[in-house]
């Protein structure tokens, strides 16, 4: 299942506040080189100008990041769920995607080899785990 | 004269009138800046939680149209279905408490099944239960969202820090529910088989290919040749979501044996600890058996009436693997479990014994 993020759901990050971080980026960007391009000449504005600079930046970045890490969570994603089908006589297997009305054991289609009934032996998903954090327990 | 520790340029007084300024504002407003923050991440997991909410009711109107083809639109009696409530028993005299649960879970049961029906006239059975299921997965998630938005707002409305906690601070295990929830409402809609069928699956691999006769309640069982003994193998009946009454169940069949039971062995998913593998099998004794309480004081009760062993055999997985699709290696563990099972029999009892073999769990998905 792929539950995606709905334009509803991106909607409600408003334009004018994205607007708003972008430009305060941007200013920060700029003190923190005019900041720099004074410090011989001005030191004491030159570091004023640098340490707004760097906190406009920090603050900017930080909710720009916010921002697209709660959109990227707006999204569930589940792996596809596999049927295997299996001829009881021959052992001829089949995989293929979970379709509404399998289950396990119910019969389905002859075996295409044998012509025997095939039988769902399994219904499962397979997860890719993600590298185990090295813990020494 | 005094100086001053950072120097005399005006940057070191403006650093230091700065840090004072710092200093004050977090002891008159730390507690509140801590709350902001706090309220913001709630905020975060509320969005999301209702975006799931809403795509679940979604996914259920949709599949209640596709299946139970109703003539009007299900949505308004949906909607009115994902704020039923159930009040449990009055305990302050507490015997036969039992019993008034049991009648009001059947009475909830009932009405709800009746509630499917109505919503979807053409769904047989199976997709009854399916149906019951995905709803039930949907109340679940309207009451998860409704409670934290509940602290949410109270703690907005009353700024009270220990309001917000109590919700920032188990909100990582509430998500992860919900997030559970999520996935089990499609595989509830698709008829899929979840991790706490794990029981049920090991059940029905062993009756399968025997004749099966209905005993209580949506269960089944099937008398089974196992090494040299009698197993009467009971699950739920199976492939639409329920749990049947194990309890009533396995009553039933020590009776119909005047008691001669050598051993009772049950099979179900049971919570696993971090750390510990998915798909874990382990042993042990008393009744596996999760759910209000009722099947297990049942079944616990007729055991002490035979003075009757118990075993059990369980698989372990996590809260989201037991209501999401079955994950491989819990399909894998099924053949470890059936070994286990053997072992026990052949260790507990002797040739020519009777014994019932209890898979519990949700039998969605898994047909006998």
């Amino acid at each position: 299942m792929t539950m995606e993020s709905s334009g509803n759901q991106r909607s409600r990050i408003s334009p004018s506040a994205l607007m708003t971080l972008f430009i305060m980026l941007v200013l920060s960007l700029a003190a923190l080189i005019y900041g720099i391009s004074i410090l011989e000449t001005y030191p004491d504005i030159g570091y004023i100008v640098l340490l707004f600079g760097f906190l406009g930046a920090a603050i900017a970045t930080y909710a720009l990041v916010q921002m697209r890490r709660r959109l990227s969570k707006l999204k569930i994603v589940i792996p596809p769920v596999t049927t295997t089908i299996e001829c009881k006589k021959c052992g001829f297997k089949n995989v293929r995607e979970f379709q509404r009305g399998d289950y396990i054991f119910k019969e389905v289609e002859p075996c295409q080899k044998c012509t025997d009934k095939m039988l769902i032996s399994a219904i499962y998903r397979e997860v890719k785990e993600k590298e185990k954090d090295r813990f020494p327990f | 004269m005094a100086q001053n520790p950072f120097g005399d340029s005006s940057i070191s007084w403006i650093m230091n009138i700065l840090f004072y300024v710092v200093f004050v504002v977090f002891i008159f407003y730390g507690q509140r800046i801590q709350m902001v923050v706090m309220l913001r991440e709630v905020e975060g997991s509320l969005y999301k939680l209702k975006y799931i909410k809403e795509e679940g009711r979604k996914i259920t109107v949709e599949t209640i149209k596709e299946i139970g083809k109703p003539t009007t639109d299900p949505a308004a009696r949906v909607d009115r279905f994902l704020e039923y409530f159930t009040i449990g028993p009055q305990g302050l005299d507490p015997a036969g408490i039992v019993w008034k649960l049991e009648h009001i879970l059947d009475v909830r049961d009932t009405r709800f099944k009746d509630d499917v029906k109505l919503m979807a006239p053409s769904a047989d059975d199976t997709q009854t239960n399916n149906l019951e299921n995905t709803l039930e997965a949907a109340m679940a998630l309207n009451y998860i969202y409704k409670v934290v938005r509940h602290f949410y707002l109270l703690g907005k409305k009353t700024y009270s820090l220990y309001v917000v906690m109590q919700i920032q601070m188990i909100l990582p295990m509430v998500m992860k529910e919900a997030e559970a929830y999520a996935s089990a409402l499609k595989a509830f809609a698709y008829g899929q088989p979840i991790g706490d069928g794990a029981g049920a699956l090991v059940a029905a691999k062993l009756m399968h290919g025997y004749e099966t006769r209905k005993i209580a309640k949506d269960c089944v069982v099937a008398t089974v040749p196992f090494e040299g003994r009698t197993a009467f193998v009971i699950k739920a009946e199976g492939p639409g979501g329920n749990v049947g009454k194990p309890g009533d169940a396995i009553k039933e069949v020590i009776d119909e044996n005047d008691g001669k039971i050598a051993t009772v062995i049950m099979i179900d998913a049971a919570l696993k600890l971090e750390g510990e593998g998915l798909g874990e099998v382990a042993e042990g004794v008393g009744a596996a058996i999760g759910g209000p309480g009722v099947d297990q004081y049942k079944i616990e009760e007729s055991l002490l009436k035979y003075h009757i062993p118990i075993n059990a055999v369980i698989v372990k997985e996590d809260i989201g693997d037991a209501v999401s699709p079955l994950r491989k290696e819990i399909f894998d563990s099924v053949d470890n479990v059936v070994e286990r099972v053997k072992q026990v029999v052949l260790e507990r009892t002797k040739e020519g014994d009777k014994v019932i073999i209890a898979g519990i769990g949700n039998t969605i998905g898994v047909g006998q």
